[in-house]
């Protein structure tokens, strides 16, 4: 619990300076924190960034349109498909590109999927961050499924360069149809297991509830997105609100924090959106597997692809929150310039701020709950 | 509301300040002179009619040939569901530019981004440092003339092509 109020002792003590992580187990990847704590209680903790960063934003300068596909899949190697879509969509709208409609279905299938094994490591690392190793091994398991059928829909288990400009790669079987389909079956009674493993849990409830809790202006100034926006309180989902894709089709919730156990905006309801996100995304499939219209996967571009100079900025709801592809082109057969802007980055700069006055395991409680995945931060 | 009435109203607040409105391209922007950045965004997050109360993104871009760099603020409102783009454009010899951190909190961090990677001075910000660079780096990577320094601290950073180690 947050009790901050320090003990007057009348002792002298002197602030201790430790530096956590870049190779700590809990720290999500390859991220520092510089900790100043006073006993058990951590007076300032400042995060390190950039052990992750590969420059993708300048490598963009230098290969083509189709080229630079499979260095967006290294931005979030956990929610790969994603910064696919992205910049395809920036790059789609520059050159005035009309994905097909099985192309869109396809993107949506894998999409979800996606954003279901990306859940379900944020879901399980969490526990493992605070003791609890049973759920963690759970959700690897069922993530395993999930990289089996993508090695089905696309031939690769983690980094896809499945979308492509103009649609998709390969086209989605109706046998991997059938499979996805099972594995919905089998995987949306798993949840309620979690959560009685998990959410219900009254160690990790009382390790939470009330733990590093995110105001609802802090969440805004901070331009937190995603889950972590949303745990606060802010019904705001872009796939909702800025319509992409296929999504005004399909039905969907979008699920906030309602301070189930401790204050609204604490580490519990970012969790708990997650939790309810998985829902979400297997009744998303159900509907896409039930409309995937017949017809090509993937439009007519030019090999070449040299979109008219211009800029635009495409979002797209990853697991981690609003990702932004800002592109500018020249008219040439290499972007200008692309931008990714991503969740982490938003939610690291919070912890700073988050982390004065709480307990050094709850700054483990915090980052998992945060979600933060180093190398999208760093990019 | 429309991009052009946000213009409008910023035309009107703030005479002189904005210029060159774009309406009809993908992301319709306007200029915002570099004195008065500030003030703009303040009054962008702050009117009820506006209430731009996210800054979605903020980044740079280089322009050799025009010898400038635009710093690019995306602003987005969650409650009207509207979007801007204001541009600065700064002199590449010398970009410096009054921080936002004030108005929006993730400022701070991407402001160090854009120091970080293209040389702009923001004058004001509480903790101008390198972020994803190391402290002792030498340049700035997202400049279009940007050059690779040949080491660093003793480690080279060039590699022999892949073919070439292969047959020796």
């Amino acid at each position: 619990m947050n009790e901050t109020a320090p003990v007057e002792t009348g002792f002298y003590t002197e602030d201790m300076t430790i530096s956590v992580g870049p190779q700590h187990p809990s720290t999500h990847g390859v991220l520092r924190f510089v900790v100043r704590t006073d006993g058990e209680v951590i007076n300032e903790a400042i995060p390190d960034v950039g052990y992750l960063h590969r420059s993708i934003e300048k490598i963009g300068e230098k290969v083509t349109w189709h080229g630079y596909v499979p260095y967006t899949d290294r931005a979030d190697y956990l929610a790969a498909m994603f910064a696919n879509q992205g910049f395809c969509m920036a790059a789609e709208k520059l050159g005035n590109v009309e994905v097909t409609r099985r192309g869109e279905f396809c993107r949506v299938i894998a999409c979800e999927l996606n954003r279901i094994a990306s859940h379900l490591i944020s879901v399980g690392t969490f526990g493992q961050d605070i003791g609890a190793m049973t759920p963690f091994v759970h959700a690897l398991r069922e993530r395993e499924t999930i990289n089996n059928l993508m090695e089905e829909i696309c031939g690769a288990r983690l980094t896809y360069n499945y979308i492509r400009i103009g649609g998709v790669g390969y086209d989605i079987l109706p046998e991997t149809c059938t499979r996805i389909t099972a594995f919905l079956d089998h995987f949306e009674p798993l949840v309620d297991e979690y959560n009685r493993l998990l959410s219900y849990n009254k160690i990790f409830i009382e390790r939470l509830a009330g733990v590093a809790v995110v105001s609802r202006e802090e969440a805004l100034s901070y331009n937190l997105v995603g889950p972590n926006l949303r745990g606060s309180g802010i019904k705001w989902d872009i796939r909702r609100d800025i319509p992409y894709s296929v999504y005004p089709e399909l039905e969907f919730e979008v699920p906030i924090g309602g301070a189930q156990v401790g204050k609204l905006g604490d580490s519990y309801d970012r969790y708990w959106v997650r939790i309810r996100e998985l829902h979400e995304s297997c009744k998303i499939l159900r509907q896409c597997l039930k409309m995937l219209p017949k017809g090509p996967a993937i439009a007519k571009v030019a090999r070449k692809f040299k979109p008219p100079a211009g800029e635009c900025y495409a979002r797209v709801e990853a697991p981690r929150g609003d990702m932004g592809f800002y592109v500018v082109a020249d008219g040439s057969e290499y972007p200008y310039r692309v931008r990714i802007r991503t969740g982490s980055f938003a939610a690291m700069s919070i912890i700073d701020k988050l982390s004065k006055g709480i307990m050094v395991a709850d700054l483990i409680a915090l980052i998992g709950s945060l979600d933060v995945d180093a190398p999208e931060i760093d990019r | 509301m429309e991009t052009k009435d946000i213009y409008g109203r910023l035309e009107q607040q703030f005479p002189g300040k904005v210029a060159d409105f774009k309406g009809d391209v993908q992301e319709p922007c306007c200029k915002v002179d570099a004195q008065a950045i500030v003030e703009v965004c303040r009054f962008l997050r702050d009117d009820p009619g506006l209430k731009f109360e996210v800054l979605s993104d903020l980044t740079g871009l280089d322009w050799p040939k025009e010898e400038k760099i635009q710093v690019v603020y995306h602003l987005y409102s969650y409650a009207q569901k509207h979007q801007m783009v204001l541009k600065v454009d700064l002199p590449r010899d010398n970009p410096k530019v009054a921080t936002t951190e004030g108005v929006w909190k993730v400022a701070n961090w991407f402001e160090r981004e854009v120091y970080d990677l293209f040389g702009v001075i923001f004058e004001g910000h509480s903790d101008l440092r390198r972020i994803m660079l190391p402290e002792d780096w030498v340049g700035h990577p997202l400049r279009k003339d940007y050059v690779e320094q040949e080491e660093y601290d003793g480690i080279s950073t060039q590699r022999a092509p892949l073919v070439e180690k292969l047959l020796r």
